[in-house]
């Protein structure tokens, strides 16, 4: 694992309307790492994804300050396209969600979105997020089939290689796992330990289990504010805040 | 009064709603089969191919026919993209501000006036004022602002119930705006919008009062957008009320409520097909 910094925070904070879901937050993010993030519900996990990938311009009354670069750009300049920031990174939400049409066109999707119109080109886009999602052989010969009929475990990995195809270079996910069962959670897990020599991955989780397990650094957020950041084995064992050891002991949260 | 036991107010409630519903029922169908029992004996190819003979006392319905398909298509034409379009912007593109409250207020405002005065409406400006006379252009765009209202409303009630989800997925793949309207809202809200415009189609189908006003009574055969026109219903109402002819009025009226009937049906079979196909 290389310390290129692929994300920079720096003193952000988010609000909508009068309320501050973030405040004044630092944080890096390694290229190609698992960055865990673990928090109890509201201290603002979710709310910084979205602030990656700008999805909170579309919440009424949303506003934010300080800076947020990804890959030595301010993601919030005048001149950003919000459109290819979105594509340079994918997320996975807590529920999955695939849209009402077939795998194929779920995977599709993007790639579509994106100009991509060439049937080869498409298929091949489709085959390989499916196998890079963990997801090709259960589904490789029902791809017409909807995607809202696969279990949730399949469907979350259905909506992991439909952001793959968009090619992305980071990897969002905003607890992925919460829905499923311990074998499903088990797959999405074995693609994320995958996919990171690729890709960079954010993971949220409520989860702490989860992040001790596959991530290689973990931050700790509460109430908005980051507490600590530090490599995973650190956090769970030798913490500088008496709050994480609070947290990762179950004391509260 | 006396409070009844739960099992026996659960057996009188279940009672009282199948008595409302079969009144409900028995109405439609003591409808459909009083009209149709006078009005299917009259009926024959003659009566829909042939044209209106001595003000409708001989002859068929035909001109009829293709008056009311003319202004119906027309006002659905017009309103369809117009309504859909105002839904789209209303629930896509706006916060739900104050300017939008008001739109949408004015919108249903239109809806509870009465359709006799939009006739009147549409008679001044386009009959009169803007000179396109009596005609299927007059009678169309005055049903058009007539439908509008609904369409709207439909629309809108369709668009919102497509899952926020759906729209949060679509943007965070790399979507514009666009995109995500014509790709994942519209498609999922297509059901109902279609359904809201097949009922304002039924409901322009059997409006008199306001294409009296705007298409006059012609009943030649119109030969284009500046004819004027007589629809089946309004051929019905002067038929009945002049007392031309009642047996041929029932016959009209038996046609406008098969070509309903025959419409929701067709509907209900579409959407059905297209809902399977999408999930």
């Amino acid at each position: 694992m290389t310390n290129d910094v692929a994300i920079e925070v720096r003193a952000f904070s988010q609000y909508f309307g009068e309320v501050r879901k973030i405040r004044g937050l630092d944080l890096d993010v390694h290229r190609n790492e698992i960055l865990g993030i673990i928090g109890p519900a509201r201290s603002g996990k979710s709310t910084f994804l979205c602030a990656l990938n700008r999805l909170n311009d579309l919440v009424r009354g949303s506003r934010r300050e300080g800076t947020i670069r990804i890959d030595g750009r301010d993601i919030y300049g005048p001149d950003v396209d919000v459109v290819a920031l979105r594509r340079k990174l994918g997320m996975v939400f807590a529920t999955p969600v695939p849209l009402p049409r077939s795998i194929y066109e779920n995977v599709a999707f993007g790639a579509r979105m994106a100009g991509v119109h060439s049937r080869d080109r498409l298929e091949g886009i489709v085959r390989d997020s499916l196998e890079k999602g963990g997801l090709w052989d259960e589904v490789k010969d029902r791809l017409d089939t909807s995607g809202l009929k696969l279990s949730g475990g399949q469907q979350q990995r259905l909506c992991l290689a439909r952001i793959l195809a968009v090619a992305p270079e980071f990897i969002l996910l905003d607890e992925p796992t919460s829905g499923l069962d311990p074998i499903s959670t088990m797959k999405i897990e074995d693609s994320l330990r995958r996919l990171k020599k690729d890709y960079t991955v954010i993971l949220v989780t409520n989860n702490t289990k989860q992040a001790a397990r596959v991530a290689d650094r973990t931050a700790f957020f509460l109430s908005g504010e980051l507490v600590e950041a530090g490599p995973t084995a650190k956090i769970f064992t030798a913490p500088d805040d008496q709050r994480t050891d609070d947290y990762l002991r179950g004391r509260f949260g | 009064m006396k409070r009844l036991g739960p099992r026996l107010e659960e057996k009188a409630a279940r009672t009282g709603l199948w008595a409302l519903t079969l009144i409900t029922v028995a109405v439609l169908v003591f409808i459909i089969v009083f009209i149709l029992s006078r009005g299917l004996p009259v009926l024959s190819l003659e009566f829909l191919t042939k044209n209106p003979v001595d003000m409708g006392k001989a002859g068929g319905i035909f001109s009829t026919i293709v008056g009311m398909v003319a202004l119906s298509v027309l006002a659905i034409l017009i309103a369809a993209p117009l309504g859909v379009g105002t839904a789209i912007y209303l629930t896509e593109y706006t916060w739900g501000g104050p300017l939008t409250r008001i739109i949408r207020f004015g919108a249903e405002c239109l809806a509870g006036i009465p359709s006799i005065i939009f006739g009147l409406f549409g008679f001044i400006l386009f009959v009169t004022k803007l000179k396109f006379g009596w005609s299927i252009l007059s009678g169309g765009l005055t049903l058009a602002f007539m439908l509008l209202p609904t369409i709207i409303r439909t629309s809108e009630e369709a668009i919102k119930s497509v899952p926020p989800a759906y729209r949060l997925v679509s943007f965070s793949l790399g979507s514009t705006k666009w995109q995500t309207v014509t790709r994942v809202v519209l498609p999922s809200a297509l059901p109902g919008i279609v359904t809201g415009i097949v009922l304002s189609l039924g409901r322009s189908i059997g409006e008199t009062a306001a294409t009296i006003f705007t298409a006059g009574s012609a009943l030649r055969m119109p030969t284009s957008l500046f004819s004027s026109t007589r629809t089946m219903s309004v051929h019905f109402y002067i038929l009945a009320r002049e007392g031309i002819s009642m047996p041929k009025a029932y016959g009209t009226a038996a046609i406008l409520i098969i070509a309903i009937l025959g419409i929701n049906i067709l509907t209900y079979y579409l959407m059905n097909r297209f809902i399977k196909k999408y999930s």
